[in-house]
């Protein structure tokens, strides 16, 4: 008798501790957006500080799903977003062709840098041609992290490698390896196996693993990466809040949005650069 | 007095007219693994008397009490109740206690009110029959206890209670005290003395020669999945007409006819 | 071992802090596993028990693919979720993705195959036991699933816990359906798997300690309260 009681006790006991957990403090109003964005703006900061500014304002919540450009170009596309917020020109350019955003908006860019270890095996310290620089990585056989994960950075490294003229799938397993995982898991690894990574400046920068590694090439124009914003075409997924989404995309383009990015800075660097309606 | 004409009642009260048939098998016989483990039993218990089955090891005497009780099928032949085929009905008329006691998981008390409430019971008529049990078993002050923490003894006395507890008009038991001492199963018999006081009819198992000579008043007597013998449990123990049955009694091994057939 | 009583003494500290972030975060991951263990045991101990207590055609079948499902793979379990959840899914229509439910809905799939498929094991084991007894004192067919429940109570709570441990520690399904949202649907394990990606090893192996202290906590409390229900039943 006393047993049953005592256990039956127990067994609710522990799933009103489950319910009765706290929650999700929603916001005041209940507004909220769903943005689809990538690890490099979510990982670097740039989100915790612009987002709450915005909310402030307007009282929407802002909720981002960062993951791979790759994979939030897709999630967007299947309607699970408001807003896609990403760095992939082509992809991006894509995904508004076919109908999945209203329309493509530069918002800012950042660069990104080929980091490597101290010993620098292919002898690219201090290059500023970066096809010249994976030339020699390539000649020499040295070790190269690339996130194959086909996310933004992944596209824009294997262009650069195109240009280059090297085929690195023939290298693939070699001295060339994919991880195919995320820009962090990258450079967790890479730095693990004395790699040369390519990353975006605001990744490196923030990032809290650097071990002994240091920026090796840097400064192409080519390494620019520029960041674009689209509103989820509601005509083509009903479930997207258009009104929000606008107010979100009209804020980050506008002169207080571009203030606040410019004014986000890292150990005193500013990581991105606005250049909305350059 | 049905069936009395065609059937020589084992009885002890010499001249008495024979109670009535409770439980009978027919033709009886189970099949396993390709043989024939009980091979055409014919057995008639009566009402309120005390039946003893003894046998050697692999004679079929607990595959013939799980056939009378239903729990397995027959491969041949018929179990009746009070004439008729075994039903669903006449099981719960029934109760068995096994050779190692199922206890459950709970205490004592929660033990004889799950078999009750099986049966249906509920209310101040489950206590007074809770009550009265474990009186009878003797375990008043360990009715609180889980049941699988008490002695052996104690566990068989709870189970022999359990099953009394449900009031049935025939109970059946497997070697109930075969691992048991003497003074355990003393108080197993003293239950079981209650018990047929009270009208209840009992087929027991028991290879316990004493035990037999205490509590039979028939005795069958099974050898490789058959009746070798049957009759009044003295006649049998003192004078037993079947080869079998002798050489059991006097400690022999036997291995004459019949042998296990194939199927 | 000076990085462990360093990763030792941080995670001590994260404690002490007793940051509002980190306690949401641990709340959200008790809610979210603790209620998916809940829905899944009250699936998967009728179903494990009917399993291990009756016969019955393409019963092996069944148990084979209990035990298979239990090793499905977390990012599986959240890639189907999500096609169901998402907006050009089934089920979008609920707009259940990216929320708590999402994840609970995720791992309760990952849970009920294994304390179906344990619970099984359990029952059938013990049913071996009660079986001549339950058949001679003629219980039925509901009173015996619930009696072999009941009785083998104290086994099934370790399987209710082996659901917690796997549900707690999964990080694939929950980041996919969940997006590791702040605020929203960030747990323990996003939070790890989001700290390591940053580089920040040392807070994420801090807060694996959390985490594993958290799962220490939960286990502790669930063998008190069978101790102490074993220790009522001889009063």
């Amino acid at each position: 008798m006393m047993t049953r009681r005592l256990f039956g006790l127990a067994a609710a006991g522990l799933l009103a501790l489950g319910l009765a957990a706290p929650g999700t403090p929603a916001a005041a109003n209940g507004k909220f957006i769903l943005v689809q964005s990538t690890t490099s703006t979510q990982n670097s900061g740039l989100f915790d500080h612009i987002l709450p500014i915005f909310t402030d304002k307007t009282g929407i919540e802002v909720r981002v799903v960062a993951v791979g450009t790759g994979q939030a170009i897709k999630n967007a596309a299947n309607g699970d977003g408001d807003v896609l917020f990403v760095h992939a020109r082509p992809a991006e350019e894509k995904f508004v062709a076919e109908g999945h955003g209203v329309a493509r908006f530069d918002v800012m860019y950042n660069d990104f840098v080929i980091v490597g270890p101290p010993a620098d095996p292919a002898g690219i310290k201090g290059m500023t041609d970066v096809t010249a620089a994976l030339g020699r990585i390539a000649e020499a056989e040295a070790p190269f992290a690339s996130r194959g994960d086909d996310s933004g950075t992944n596209k824009a490294e294997l262009r650069l490698w195109k240009a280059a003229g090297i085929d690195v799938s023939e290298a693939s397993g070699g001295w060339y390896r994919e991880t195919g995982s995320g820009m962090g898991a990258t450079l967790n690894a890479g730095t693990a196996m004395g790699a040369y990574i390519m990353t975006d400046r605001a990744t490196w920068i923030a990032f809290g693993n650097k071990g002994d590694y240091a920026i090796a090439v840097e400064g192409d124009e080519r390494l620019f990466n520029q960041y674009g914003i689209i509103l989820v075409n509601p005509e083509k997924h009903a479930s997207v809040k258009a009104d929000l989404g606008q107010q979100f995309v009209d804020w980050v383009l506008s002169e207080e949005g571009q203030a606040a990015i410019a004014g986000f800075e890292v150990n005193g660097q500013q990581l991105f650069f606005p250049n909305a309606g350059g | 007095m049905r069936d009395a004409a065609c059937h020589v009642a084992p009885s002890g009260a010499v001249g008495a007219a024979p109670a009535p048939v409770l439980a009978a098998a027919r033709g009886l016989a189970f099949e396993a693994g390709g043989r024939r483990l009980v091979d055409g039993i014919d057995l008639e218990i009566r009402e309120g008397r005390r039946t003893v089955i003894m046998g050697a090891n692999g004679a079929g005497k607990s595959l013939l009490l799980r056939l009378l009780h239903g729990l397995i099928r027959p491969s041949a032949g018929t179990v009746l109740w009070q004439g008729r085929p075994l039903d669903r009905a006449a099981r719960r008329a029934q109760a068995m206690v096994f050779q190692r006691p199922v206890m459950l998981r709970r205490s004592v008390r929660a033990n004889l009110r799950f078999a009750l409430a099986v049966r249906g019971l509920s209310g101040p008529e489950r206590a007074e029959r809770e009550r009265a049990a474990l009186a009878s078993a003797r375990l008043e002050e360990l009715a609180r206890r889980p049941a699988r923490v008490l002695s052996g003894g104690e566990q068989q006395r709870l189970a022999v209670a359990r099953a009394l507890a449900c009031e049935p008009e025939l109970l059946l038991l497997d070697e109930p005290t075969a691992s048991l001492d003497p003074a355990s199963t003393m108080a197993i018999e003293e239950q079981l003395a209650e018990a047929h006081a009270r009208g209840v009819t009992l087929v027991l198992v028991t290879h316990d020669l004493g035990q037999a000579r205490r509590i039979g008043d028939d005795l069958v007597f099974l050898h490789a999945g058959r009746v070798a013998e049957q009759g009044d449990a003295a006649r049998v123990l003192e004078a037993p007409r079947s080869e079998a049955a002798r050489a059991w009694l006097s400690g022999r091994i036997y291995l004459g006819p019949p042998p296990l057939r194939p199927v | 071992m000076d990085g462990f009583f360093g990763i030792l003494g941080e995670a001590v500290a994260l404690i002490l802090a007793w940051d509002a972030d980190l306690i949401e975060i641990i709340g959200l991951s008790l809610r979210v596993t603790l209620t998916a263990v809940g829905i899944a045991c009250l699936i998967g101990l009728p179903l494990g028990a009917l399993v291990g207590t009756f016969r019955f055609p393409g019963r092996t079948a069944v148990t084979v693919l209990l035990n298979a499902l239990m090793g499905l793979p977390p990012v599986v379990v959240g890639l189907i979720v999500y096609l169901m959840l998402s907006a050009s899914g089934p089920l979008g229509v609920l707009g259940l993705l990216y929320t708590p439910t999402a994840m609970i809905v995720a791992q309760t799939i990952l849970v009920t195959p294994i304390v179906a498929a344990l619970t099984r094991q359990v029952v059938e084991d013990l049913n071996r036991e009660y079986a001549e007894q339950f058949a001679s004192l003629g219980v039925g067919p509901l009173d015996r699933v619930a009696a072999l429940l009941w009785d083998a109570r104290y086994s099934l709570l370790t399987v209710a816990l082996a659901g917690f441990g796997r549900a707690v520690a999964e990080v694939g399904a929950v980041f996919i359906v969940g997006g590791n949202i702040n605020h929203v649907t960030r747990v323990m394990t996003t939070t790890i798997a989001l700290e390591t990606s940053k580089g920040n090893l040392q807070l994420a192996l801090a807060l694996g300690v959390v985490l594993l202290g958290l799962a220490v906590a939960v286990n502790a409390l669930a063998m008190t309260l069978r101790v102490s229900a074993q220790r009522a039943a001889y009063a």
